[in-house]
């Protein structure tokens, strides 16, 4: 089993609270945190990467050096990339429903 | 062969930890187990141990190096008293909660305020949460036998659980008494060479050890921890008595004195229970039907089997030296009376809190405490719940 699934009882699940799967936290979904989500505007977007250095929970996805995704998945909607875009390109909206940016 | 030799109840856990040889001891230094740390840090020095021995700034430190280097993989051993063992308080819980084998010899201590070197049990009951099993030495050979029983105990695969091997400070720790200390090969060959379980240091299998563990997890991962106190009230049990199969001593959970018969009834631990002993003895030659209860093993709890061996008095006494403020009585009391309230025991039971920071507590203070039950057996009443022995008033 890579991942405890969410019903797993306490039998199942090693001893010591450990988890003997190395490196499975990014399949932890923690969507459910957030109370507000970032929305970013593609068009007036430099590709500075700061949002990218700043997000906390690696949450911006990042391809060929270009933002190309927000990840609904780990995103905790605490704002550090709207706060630091110089372009003000993203918003923080209300609510934790976050849809899933299109990957150009 | 084992060998006589007078030693106090420092030298003693000393040469115990001198023959288990353990992988790793990080300890910090404070009164009145100074002298373990130091006679332990001679043997590394000297080299006749193989010990790895972290000096460290704190106890809480301490702990930490101890709870890592068991998650590592290796054989960890440590000692404290009183205010070192409250720093290690919040490290504590979570050596339990990996399941990690520690083993820790606390030299029972007052807590401050104010400040206080003398025994009482004020330290360890304060931890009595925390996960760890607990055994109580009445004299020095118990310590050196309780303290090579707890690696046993803990090691067990099916436990997997630190201890506690805990002795009176100054009363037990700086006395001088012959023990048999064993051989250091027999010693060795008991307890076994150490198995780690899921070391960190396996780097073919790695994983992931205290991670946040929030409401979708943490209380299966809480009741699993919970599944191992049966299994380490067994295993106290079996190793007791494969002890006395190998060293001619039996150890059990508790130790009982002329309770089959017992009108009143005693419950106390530690050196306290000594003395005690001889109380019993006196007041049966009186044809006073007087028993004791010594407990040894505090944590996994043995509440049904004190229920059990209480079961015939008409009155009992649970004597704790610790006091557990703004609750009314003592720690030890409180437990027992709800084991023996679930258990359906209706035998009228009080609670004398005695001995704190050291107090003397004299065969006539225990007597006095026999003389109270008569009272209470014959009239079938406790005028008050909780007293405080040999206070001046
Ligand atoms: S809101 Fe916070 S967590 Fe979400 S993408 Fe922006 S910086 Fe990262
Ligand atoms: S900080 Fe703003 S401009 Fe810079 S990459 Fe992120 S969204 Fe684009």
């Amino acid at each position: 089993m890579r991942v405890y699934p969410p019903d797993a009882k306490w039998h199942e699940m090693a001893d010591g609270g450990v988890i003997p799967q190395a490196g499975n936290a990014e399949e932890y979904d923690v969507s459910g945190w957030r109370s507000a989500h970032p929305v970013r505007d593609d068009e007036c977007c430099i590709q500075c990467l700061f949002c990218w250095i700043y997000c906390p929970d690696n949450s911006v996805l990042v391809k060929d050096q270009k933002v190309v995704a927000l990840d609904p998945k780990h995103c905790k909607g605490c704002g550090i990339c709207a706060q630091v875009c110089p372009k003000d390109c993203i918003t923080m909206q209300p609510g934790g429903d976050m849809p899933e940016e299109e990957d150009k | 062969m084992g060998q006589l030799q007078p030693l106090e109840g420092n030298l003693a856990v000393a040469e115990a930890m001198r023959q288990i040889n353990p992988d790793v001891v990080a300890a910090y230094p404070i009164t009145p187990s100074t002298e373990i740390v130091q006679t332990f840090a001679n043997f590394v020095a000297d080299g006749e141990v193989d010990t790895n021995y972290v000096a460290v700034e704190s106890e809480h430190s301490a702990m930490s190096a101890c709870t890592a280097a068991a998650a590592a993989g290796g054989r960890v051993m440590n000692v404290t008293s009183a205010n070192g063992l409250a720093l290690m308080w919040e490290i504590l819980y979570i050596t339990a909660s990996f399941r990690q084998p520690v083993i820790l010899t606390v030299v029972n201590r007052a807590l401050s305020g104010n400040i206080n070197i003398h025994c009482d049990h004020s330290d360890t009951m304060g931890t009595r949460d925390a996960g760890w099993i607990q055994l109580y030495s009445e004299n020095v050979q118990e310590c050196y036998d309780n303290l090579i029983q707890a690696v046993a105990i803990g090691e067990r695969m099916d436990v997997r659980l630190p201890v506690m091997s805990c002795l009176d400070g100054f009363l037990v720790s700086h006395s001088y008494e012959m023990l048999e200390v064993e051989d250091d090969e027999a010693v060795r060959e008991w307890i076994g060479p150490y198995k780690p379980n899921e070391p960190l240091l396996d780097v073919e299998n790695p994983y992931t050890m205290g991670p946040i563990d929030l409401y979708d997890y943490y209380i299966e991962h809480k009741y699993s921890q919970w599944q191992a106190y049966p299994a380490a009230k067994q295993a106290v049990i079996e190793e007791g008595k494969r002890f006395g199969e190998t060293f001619g001593r039996e150890y059990g959970l508790m130790e009982t004195l002329g309770l089959d018969d017992a009108d009143i009834a005693v419950v106390a631990m530690s050196s306290a229970a000594g003395t005690a002993k001889d109380v019993v003895d006196k007041l049966r030659d009186e044809g006073v039907k007087a028993g004791l209860l010594k407990l040894r093993c505090f944590r996994p709890f043995p509440g049904e089997e004190i229920a059990a061996a209480l079961a015939g008095c008409k009155a009992v006494c649970v004597m704790d030296r610790a006091a557990s403020f703004g609750a009314g009585s003592g720690p030890l009391f409180h437990e027992i009376a709800a084991a023996m309230y679930t258990g359906g025991q209706t035998v009228p039971i009080n609670n004398v809190i005695y001995g704190l920071g050291g107090r003397t507590v004299k065969p006539a203070d225990i007597e006095s405490v026999y003389r109270g039950l008569m009272e209470i057996a014959d009239t079938g009443k406790v005028e008050q719940v909780c007293t405080w022995l040999s206070v001046r008033e």
